[in-house]
């Protein structure tokens, strides 16, 4: 071993670990890089590809491309932040996003990175598409809808040991699955106290009779920008 | 069905890795996968019920809903396209009282349009029920029919019908002659194994699925392991158990010439194969053959049987000590299986997403092993390699592009067919042997590749210049750029696996604000928006799939800006609502399409 190793993120140094991730290695070093489909406690996941950098002048999705030493990381451009504008555009305008009515306004993290990106309209012909809501559960409502495919709760399932949710089908036909016979919510093994059932990023899985305890205009995302929120401590 | 399904849980021994085949048969039993043979695999397979739904919404050829006892797909490929698709499927559905996307009432026949089927050479071509029938016109749609209405299984169709040609039109090191069975395997051993690894190198065998990556520094890696790479455990590349997989998806529109290897030169595919597993150390392998080539599967399988009585596969080959044994695994229709990190996830039993890069094939693949993934004609110039030498195989090609390509080539030609060159070879000089003439331009490397205008005749095919995987389609000047790139950009937004934003979204962003421009309804800032969609999922695509979606427009718009601008509104700024088109939905759920049912009808009175 020669000490520590470095990289550099817009010419600032950065240390890392064996092993780390750029994002990893950016995180523990206080630098946000926007992102969606990451979070620091699943394995990456490298979809949404909001976190894209230039690693020595290529594109790599941060939060799976390995740091090694020497790299010039490009982080905060407004090349970047251009593109990252227009992948977020592109996830509002796939899905259905209606953010004043949507319980979840305040507290997601696709508004939020919206915010941070300075997303002042949708920019792209919106795609209408057709997606179902399944009010089957008791404690837990799904609103497909809202899905933007990031696969955390498919992940968070998994690692329960439950397989509650699965991402079935091909290119933008792509759905949210239920495991169970009837494909309802309410027939499979999920629990109010699953991970899964918390983790969404956005407003497609909602726990009932949480949405409004904190009312519109108080919440999170209101008064904090996400790149502060997310190198904080409180992630979800 | 539950004693069917039971059997066919038993055949695969019930494992979840065989999925894809087993919904085959399920498919191929009752036209789709019931919902209660969903519910039996869970159990007998130990799997989850989304990932079946997933594998099912996932490849073309599975359905959960019934399709027809002859279900039939047409090719929709632009080479299709220019034999004449459009009139051949027309006459089809009506001959068979079929509209183009839906099942007969009474469940016999089903019609829908699939990607390109590797026929492009003899087109215009349809699957039935998975096989491959070429040269439609109408009289062999007549006699089509006339075998579906009186009911005759597929499997009993004159060959005639059935027939496939190899059509090799020029032949070279690789296609000239067959190889004695086992004589590489022998040689190689003859020479030691690391000396035989030491030829391919010298021979400056680069893959030949296109991506170009040298095929020893592949088999090398994959034995060794990277030295450096700290992102694998040290344990894992250093685990015994590796595999080999041939890549036989070929489904790079245009490209056909995996077909004909598979068809007439398996003995030299298979050879490679077990050369590379002979080197590095594995026992077994597998060709991912994608379902379009069904009729190869059985061919296949006896030369792996033919193989095997031989002691050229199985356990202790030639009787030195080493057991090497080949299966095949069939495909269900999906381009992005091609892509080698998808391909390994499909042969998982999986849905064909492309995984994150490190940890590579090499080091961490089937199963999580060590896997080499390599292309039909990689392995098959491999076997020549291991018997002829480096050095015979580097005296052809140019510095960078050691050997011979086999192009597919197909389009406006005399002579569409298999041909051999050596690399460095001006497309001038293949536009001579296949007798084209008034040429408009080539798409060389399929919609992935690049396409190039008739200023650019001396160019050569050649890693360093023009790199391809085999796919050569030649236009002349009758045909309009525009319908050939909307047939590419609507083909991306259909194969797009759907994992990242860019291209499941840009994909189809591309393919409306295409169509909008091809219609007569874009202005000059919707081909500024274009070309910035288009930048945009090139550089922030996960997979090679998405890197190239937009080829077909960059490449076009690159060299034909005054067509583009001619296609265009006089006007600077078009509203991306087409009135009239927004009422389609209106039309189809009222059933009506008259003219008072169109915009234009109020202009006109
Ligand atoms: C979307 C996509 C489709 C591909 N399709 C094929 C294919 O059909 N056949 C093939 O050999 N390689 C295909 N490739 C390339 C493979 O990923 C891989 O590079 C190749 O199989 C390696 O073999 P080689 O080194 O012998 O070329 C494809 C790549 C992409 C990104
Ligand atoms: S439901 Fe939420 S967590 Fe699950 S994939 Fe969709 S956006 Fe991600
Ligand atoms: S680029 Fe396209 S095909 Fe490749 S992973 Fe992304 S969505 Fe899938
Ligand atoms: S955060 Fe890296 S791709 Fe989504």
């Amino acid at each position: 071993m020669t000490g520590t190793k470095h990289i550099t993120i817009d010419g600032q140094t950065v240390p890392f670990e064996e092993g780390q991730t750029i994002m990893e290695a950016a995180a523990a070093a206080g630098v946000y890089i926007p992102h969606l489909c990451h979070h620091p406690e699943f394995t990456p996941h490298g979809s949404c590809k909001l976190c894209t950098v230039k690693v020595n002048g290529r594109s790599a999705s941060s939060c799976t491309f390995p740091a090694a030493e020497g790299q010039e990381v490009l982080n905060n451009s407004d090349e970047l932040n251009a593109d990252r504008k227009r992948l977020t555009q592109m996830l509002f305008v796939e899905g259905n996003h209606f953010c004043p009515s949507c319980e979840k306004s305040g507290n997601c993290q696709l508004q939020a990175v919206g915010y941070h990106l300075n997303m002042l309209d949708n920019h792209y012909p919106h795609f209408f598409a057709l997606r179902d809501v399944d009010a089957s559960h008791p404690d837990v409502l799904v609103d497909r809808n809202r899905c933007i495919f990031c696969s955390l709760c498919v992940r968070a399932s998994h690692q329960e040991g439950k397989d509650v949710f699965g991402i079935v089908g091909r290119g933008i036909n792509k759905h949210l699955a239920v495991n169970s016979e009837s494909g309802k919510l309410a027939d499979s093994d999920l629990s109010v106290d699953d991970r899964a059932a918390h983790i969404c990023p956005t407003g497609a899985i909602l726990v009932r009779g949480t949405a409004f305890k904190v009312p519109i205009g108080q919440r999170l995302y209101d008064h904090h920008d996400i790149d502060e929120v997310s190198l904080g401590a409180s992630h979800e | 069905m539950e004693s069917f399904i039971k059997q066919l849980t038993e055949k695969y021994q019930h494992q979840s890795t065989q999925l894809l085949m087993i919904l085959r048969e399920v498919q191929a039993q009752y036209f789709h996968v019931p919902s209660q043979a969903i519910d039996l695999l869970v159990t007998q397979l130990d799997v989850p019920k989304t990932q079946i739904l997933g594998v099912i919404e996932f490849y073309s050829f599975l359905s959960a809903t019934p399709r027809g006892r002859y279900d039939i797909y047409i090719s929709d490929s632009i080479t299709d396209h220019m034999l004449g698709k459009k009139a051949v499927a027309d006459y089809l559905c009506e001959k068979l009282h079929t509209p183009l996307g839906t099942v007969r009432a009474d469940g016999l026949v089903s019609i829908a349009n699939s990607s390109c089927t590797g026929l492009c050479d003899q087109g215009p071509a349809i699957l039935v029920n998975g096989h491959a029938v070429g040269r439609l016109n109408k009289a062999r749609i007549d006699e089509i029919a006339a075998l579906i209405q009186q009911k005759t299984p597929v499997t009993e169709w004159p060959t005639s019908l059935l027939q496939v040609d190899d059509n090799v039109q020029k032949s070279g090191l690789l296609l000239d002659s067959h190889l004695e069975k086992g004589a590489a395997i022998e040689a190689a051993w003859q020479r030691g194994l690391e000396q035989t690894l030491h030829e391919v190198e010298k021979a400056g065998l680069r893959g030949r699925g296109g991506a170009g990556y040298t095929t020893a520094w592949k088999w090398h890696l994959c034995y060794e392991g990277y030295e450096e790479d700290s992102f694998c455990d040290i344990s894992v590349h250093k685990q015994p158990q590796r595999y080999v997989v041939c890549n036989a998806d070929e489904g790079e529109p245009g490209t056909f010439k995996d077909r004909i290897l598979l068809n007439s030169y398996a003995h030299e595919l298979i050879e490679g194969m077990t050369l590379c597993a002979s080197i590095i150390k594995s026992n077994q392998g597998f060709i991912y053959l994608r379902g379009e080539y069904l009729h190869l599967y059985s061919k296949l399988n006896a030369v792996i049987a033919e193989r095997r009585a031989a002691g050229l596969l199985g356990a202790n080959i030639l009787g030195k000590n080493f057991d090497f044994d080949v299966e095949v695994r069939l495909g269900l229709g999906a381009y992005i299986c091609g892509e080698e990190s998808a391909l390994i996830e499909s042969l998982e039993g999986k849905m064909g997403v492309p995984r994150n890069r490190p940890p590579y094939p090499v080091t961490s693949g089937y199963l999580n092993k060590p896997t080499v993934v390599n292309n039909v004609e990689t392995f098959v110039a491999a076997a020549h390699i291991g018997l002829h030498g480096g050095d015979w195989f580097a005296a052809h090609g140019t510095e960078k592009s050691k050997g011979t390509k086999i192009l597919s080539i197909s389009g406006d030609c005399a002579r569409p067919g298999i041909y051999e060159y050596p690399f460095g070879t001006t497309i001038k000089t293949i536009l001579e042997d296949c007798g084209a003439e008034d040429v408009l331009g080539i798409q060389v490397g399929g919609p992935s590749g690049t396409f190039i205008s008739n200023k650019e005749f001396d160019r050569k095919i050649a890693f360093e210049d023009l790199a391809t995987g085999g796919s050569f389609i030649i236009f002349n000047s009758s045909r309009d750029i525009f319908e050939i790139v909307r047939n590419f950009t609507h083909f991306f937004a259909h194969e797009s696996c759907g994992f990242c934003t860019p291209c499941r979204v840009g994909t189809s962003l591309m393919k409306n604000q295409y169509d909008k421009i091809c219609t007569g309804h874009g202005s000059t800032g919707d081909v500024r928006e274009l070309q910035e969609i288009a930048k945009l999922v090139k550089s922030t695509s996960h997979c090679g799939l998405g890197q190239t979606a937009a080829q077909p427009i960059l490449t076009t718009l690159e060299r034909y800006p005054e067509l583009y601008n001619a296609k265009l509104k006089q006007i600077s700024f078009e509203p991306g609502f087409d009135l009239d088109g927004s009422l389609a939905i209106a039309r189809k759920l009222t059933g009506r399409d008259d003219s008072n049912a169109h915009l234009a009808q109020v202009e006109e009175e």
